[in-house]
């Protein structure tokens, strides 16, 4: 008897427990589909590979300016996949990625629309653009090689292919091989000096690693702070970043950068970049949105607070940067260098980069 | 009327059938519909591997076979084995001091011991690489206090190697082992245990020969999930920089964009799984145990004092605080000067958005897996009860390609819709279900599936179908035996069923980073941005933040697994049987 009224109990605040959950979820359900299928005009959606937190300062800008609001999807990989499932119905109408190979990859799948106005090809010169106009980069990067104030000479290093030097025996630090920024270097370097010098080359800088390749650009530097290592190989825009940092301040000050090559090819730059995707339902807004980061305003944000250098001539770039100097930057057909990303990456393999010395 | 079918039911195959009469669906619609949930749970996994075999074998095959590729199947092997035998060690001796034992905090271990679920394995180490690494404090301390100046004037562990990341991940999964195995010896007669001392055993082989071997089975599935989750981790290895089969597939995939090399990796993956898997049921059908008594008494707790209670309270202690206790301090460290945030109106938003997507994920899944099980138990075909078993192999594949799995069906059946709605009403009507919540919670069913299910499906074994057969003779069909007698005897599978799917929806990020729709964060995916930002002290509150709303249920399930403890003595349960 006791039992059973107490079952019957339960069974009732069960039956509330359900059915309040079962609403909750509809209604959270709902509430989430309606947002993501509210398609107004005046909306573009992108799909980024580039962080967020660096483009919602450019985004806020852009809808301040333009009243378009701006939908972002970031992830650090996938995306491409998702367009390519999703075809041309799908939402997306831009793409922004932190290097070109991805991008070239978003035209090679035959998403990337070609995209000409007379503001984008004023704003940014056409090595920085594919000929339609299926890409367009929006800032630039230097790979370049951090040195430690106290350890490394001035002049004591000047190109890439020094790296793979004996003297540098357990001093050099880097991130696995594997990863976008090196492959596009090691891309750059087939392309400069053919696939069998830049296997030696890759062999001799893997024997000089101080560790096992690991963590990201900032990381290298802070090895060089403790004294693991005296060289690291990274992008010139995690300088800026790290002096910025009141806790990293003191690594980026125990090491400067050195440009390499230049009596030589130059410096290898990559660039990040857009691309308008085919069958955008916001086309007109996607072109907005491109022009506005190709733009005085957008390319000085860039510039200053990612501490990139902007592709539009004549946009100041930040002091940080200035402090760094002039240099010669590689002028190699960007589009080749994304062509060769797979052969890097074989070679990356063949000699074992990611296994250290 | 009801009809009954005697026959050996409930424990090893079934042959024997309890027809369902009329008041549930016939067996053949029953079938039917296990087929058909069980297919759709199957699909992404079916998807991933048409696109392997119907890829043909590339050119990167053999150039990684020839270069890289062996080195990371046995980086993968070596991996799995140091990770089992760790999960095992600290899990089975964590639930057997805890349960049959009294000790300095034996109470308080008995929850404790649940927490390092609560935290997600990438955010534990990202906690160790800071503090171990180099550069971090703890060998900064050393150098200080010797005198080091360079890595070349001693020798310390690396934390970023294979050995940091099979420690990191005994650390963070061995509460799958120490949660079932718990539920196994407290469910244990203590007569078994007791006939066998006064049979001359010593306490060690009363453990080692009857509590063991019973609780094995239990053991087992914890020892597999925790495989499945090392084998498909992508955060670990990525941050440690140790290669496996789930790197390689990354490269072959992502980098060199060969969708059937990726996928064909993945398969290989899969098959490796689904052999443990299938190693583990054969040696479980050849060494069954039951048992027979149904007069439980809850186990006395044997007091170990002195030395010996010390010992006890340390060897738990050492698991608690290397997964849980010390990443979160050091996460409370983290976010202390913006603890404040916490209370801002976003915050507090994604807090219920992650909380709901769990919760919605773990109800879900619990009524798909009793579903299942349950239809399985009144006898359905054998290609159905196949199915139901290849539903649960989403757990086996990593985020990032189940992501891909969902993306491809999906993406197929809405392109479908909408060519047919502009074809036929000229209307286009988009992508229905790309890019919703609805894909996410797809891919959550897929994935946590498995922890659903074995789960729902141990507790289910466990109830003698003589219950079933009793219900039905006093007039309750299948469904009311299922709401009257199966599910209130198994309350405590079902919670704990729960809170292993919440918990892991909540710490999932690879699968929810690429099939979230736009402009939408969770808990994971705003410390996931944030750390990719080097913005680490703010990415450390969303991480604790998942830790924090995982504590709530793992306190509640424990004190339902303690509750469970005084199950024979229930005046509940005497009137069920």
């Amino acid at each position: 008897m006791t039992a059973d009224m107490k079952s019957h109990r339960r069974k009732r605040r069960l039956a509330v427990l359900l059915i309040g959950t079962a609403a909750m979820a509809a209604g959270f359900l709902l509430g989430e589909i309606r947002s993501v299928s509210a398609e107004e005009a005046g909306q573009v959606d992108v799909y980024s590979y580039r962080q967020p937190y660096l483009m919602e300062p450019l985004f806020e800008a852009f809808t301040e300016e333009t009243g378009i609001k701006v939908n972002m999807v970031y992830a650090k990989a996938g995306l491409l996949e998702r367009l390519k499932a999703e075809g041309e119905a799908g939402p997306a109408d831009m793409f922004l990625t932190a290097d070109l190979p991805r991008l070239v990859e978003v035209q090679e799948a035959g998403f990337a629309a070609p995209v000409m106005t007379d503001t984008l090809s004023a704003n940014i010169p056409a090595q920085y653009h594919e000929e339609e106009g299926r890409w367009w980069g929006l800032t630039q990067r230097a790979r370049v090689v951090y040195a430690s104030a106290d350890r490394v000479p001035k002049g004591e290093l000047t190109s890439y292919l020094g790296l793979a030097d004996e003297k540098w025996k357990g001093r050099i630090c880097i991130r696995p091989g594997d990863h976008p920024y090196n492959l596009g270097l090691t891309a750059a370097m087939i392309a400069r000096h053919g696939e069998e010098r830049t296997k030696e080359w890759l062999r001799g800088v893997k024997a000089n690693l101080a560790r096992k390749p690991q963590g990201n650009d900032r990381a290298q530097v802070k090895a060089i702070y403790e004294g693991q290592c005296d060289l690291a190989i990274g992008n010139t825009y995690y300088m800026g970043k790290m002096l910025a940092d009141p806790e990293q301040r003191k690594w980026a000050e125990a090491a400067y950068i050195i440009f390499p090559d230049q009596d030589g090819a130059g410096a290898h730059v990559n660039i990040s970049g857009a691309t308008v995707l085919e069958g955008a339902d916001n086309r007109e807004e996607a072109v907005a949105l491109l022009e506005f980061l190709s733009g005085d305003k957008a390319q000085e944000i860039y510039a200053q607070s990612n501490y990139e250098y902007p592709v539009k001539p004549g946009v100041p770039w930040s002091d940080t940067v200035k402090s760094w100097g002039e240099f010669k930057a590689d002028t190699v057909d960007l589009a080749v260098i994304a062509d060769l990303h797979d052969e890097a990456l074989k070679l990356v393999n063949e000699v074992d980069f990611n296994a250290g010395s | 009327m009801v009809k009954l079918t005697p026959g050996r039911f409930g424990a090893g195959r079934k042959t024997g059938r309890l027809d369902a009469g009329p008041s549930l669906f016939s067996e053949r619609a029953r079938s039917g519909l296990t087929l058909l949930v069980a297919l759709l749970v199957a699909f992404p996994v079916a998807a991933v591997a048409w696109i392997a075999l119907t890829g043909g074998i590339g050119a990167n095959w053999q150039h990684l076979w020839e270069t890289v590729l062996p080195g990371y199947v046995l980086n993968s092997i070596k991996l799995a084995v140091l990770v089992g035998i760790g999960v095992f060690l600290a899990g089975t001796a964590c639930a057997w001091l805890v349960t049959m034992h009294d000790f300095p905090g034996a109470r308080f271990f008995e929850w404790a011991l649940l927490l390092p679920l609560a935290m997600p394995a990438y955010v534990v180490a990202f906690v160790y690489t800071d503090l171990l690494e180099y550069a971090g404090p703890v060998q900064g301390g050393l150098r200080d206090l010797f005198g080091w100046q360079t890595p070349r004037d001693y020798w310390f562990p690396e934390i970023r190697s294979l050995g940091g990341a099979a420690f990191v991940m005994t650390m963070s999964f061995f509460p799958y082992v120490y949660l079932l195995a718990r539920t196994a010896f407290l469910e244990q007669s203590l007569c078994a245990l007791e006939v066998s001392r006064t049979l001359g055993c010593t306490k060690w082989d009363a453990f080692r020969r009857v509590a063991l071997p019973l609780a094995w089975p239990s053991i087992m599935v914890g020892i597999m999930l925790c495989l499945m989750e090392t084998l498909s981790d992508f955060g670990v290895v990525d941050l440690f920089s140790v290669q496996t089969l789930t790197t390689g597939l990354f490269n072959v995939w992502l980098v060199m964009g060969d969708a059937a090399g990726g996928a064909q990796i993945a398969l290989v993956l899969l098959v490796f799984i689904a052999g443990l898997v299938w190693l583990e049921r054969r040696g479980r059908i050849r060494r069954a145990y039951y048992v027979q008594t149904s007069r439980m008494r809850a186990p006395p707790r044997r007091k170990l004092s002195g030395w010996l209670g010390t010992g006890a309270s340390l060897l738990c202690f050492l698991p608690f605080f290397c997964g849980f206790l010390l990443p979160a301090a050091i996460l409370v460290r983290l976010s202390g000067a913006r603890l404040s945030d916490a209370l801002s109106l976003d915050f507090a938003a994604l807090v219920v958005r992650s909380v709901t997507l769990g919760g919605v994920a773990a109800l879900l899944c619990v009524a798909v897996a009793v579903g299942l099980t349950y239809s399985t138990r009144l006898g359905v075909s054998r290609p159905a009860a196949l199915a139901a078993r290849a539903a649960s192999f989403g757990y086996a594949v990593p985020g990032a390609v189940l992501a891909i799995g969902v993306l491809v069906p999906f993406g197929f059946f809405d392109r479908t819709v909408n060519g047919f709605m502009e074809g036929v009403f000229g209307v286009s009507v988009g992508l229905i279900l790309s890019g919703t919540v609805a894909a996410l919670l797809f891919a959550y069913l897929v994935r946590f599936l498995t922890l659903a299910h074995g789960t729902v499906e141990s507790g289910l074994k466990r109830v003698r179908p003589s219950l079933d057969m009793a219900a039905r003779t006093l007039g309750r069909g299948a469904t009311g035996t299922l709401r009257d007698v199966h599910l209130p005897l198994i309350r405590g599978s079902l919670l704990t069923a729960i809170l292993l799917v919440f918990v892991d929806v909540m710490k999932e990020l690879p699968a929810t980073l690429v099939l979230r729709p736009f402009n939408f964060d969770t808990l994971a995916t705003t410390a996931y941005s944030l750390a990719a930002d080097e913005r680490f002290a703010e990415a450390a509150l969303p991480s604790l933040a998942i830790a924090m709303a995982g504590l709530l249920p793992v306190l509640f399930i424990s004190r339902a697994i303690t509750k469970a403890r005084d199950f024979g003595a229930s005046p509940e349960t005497e009137v069920l049987m």
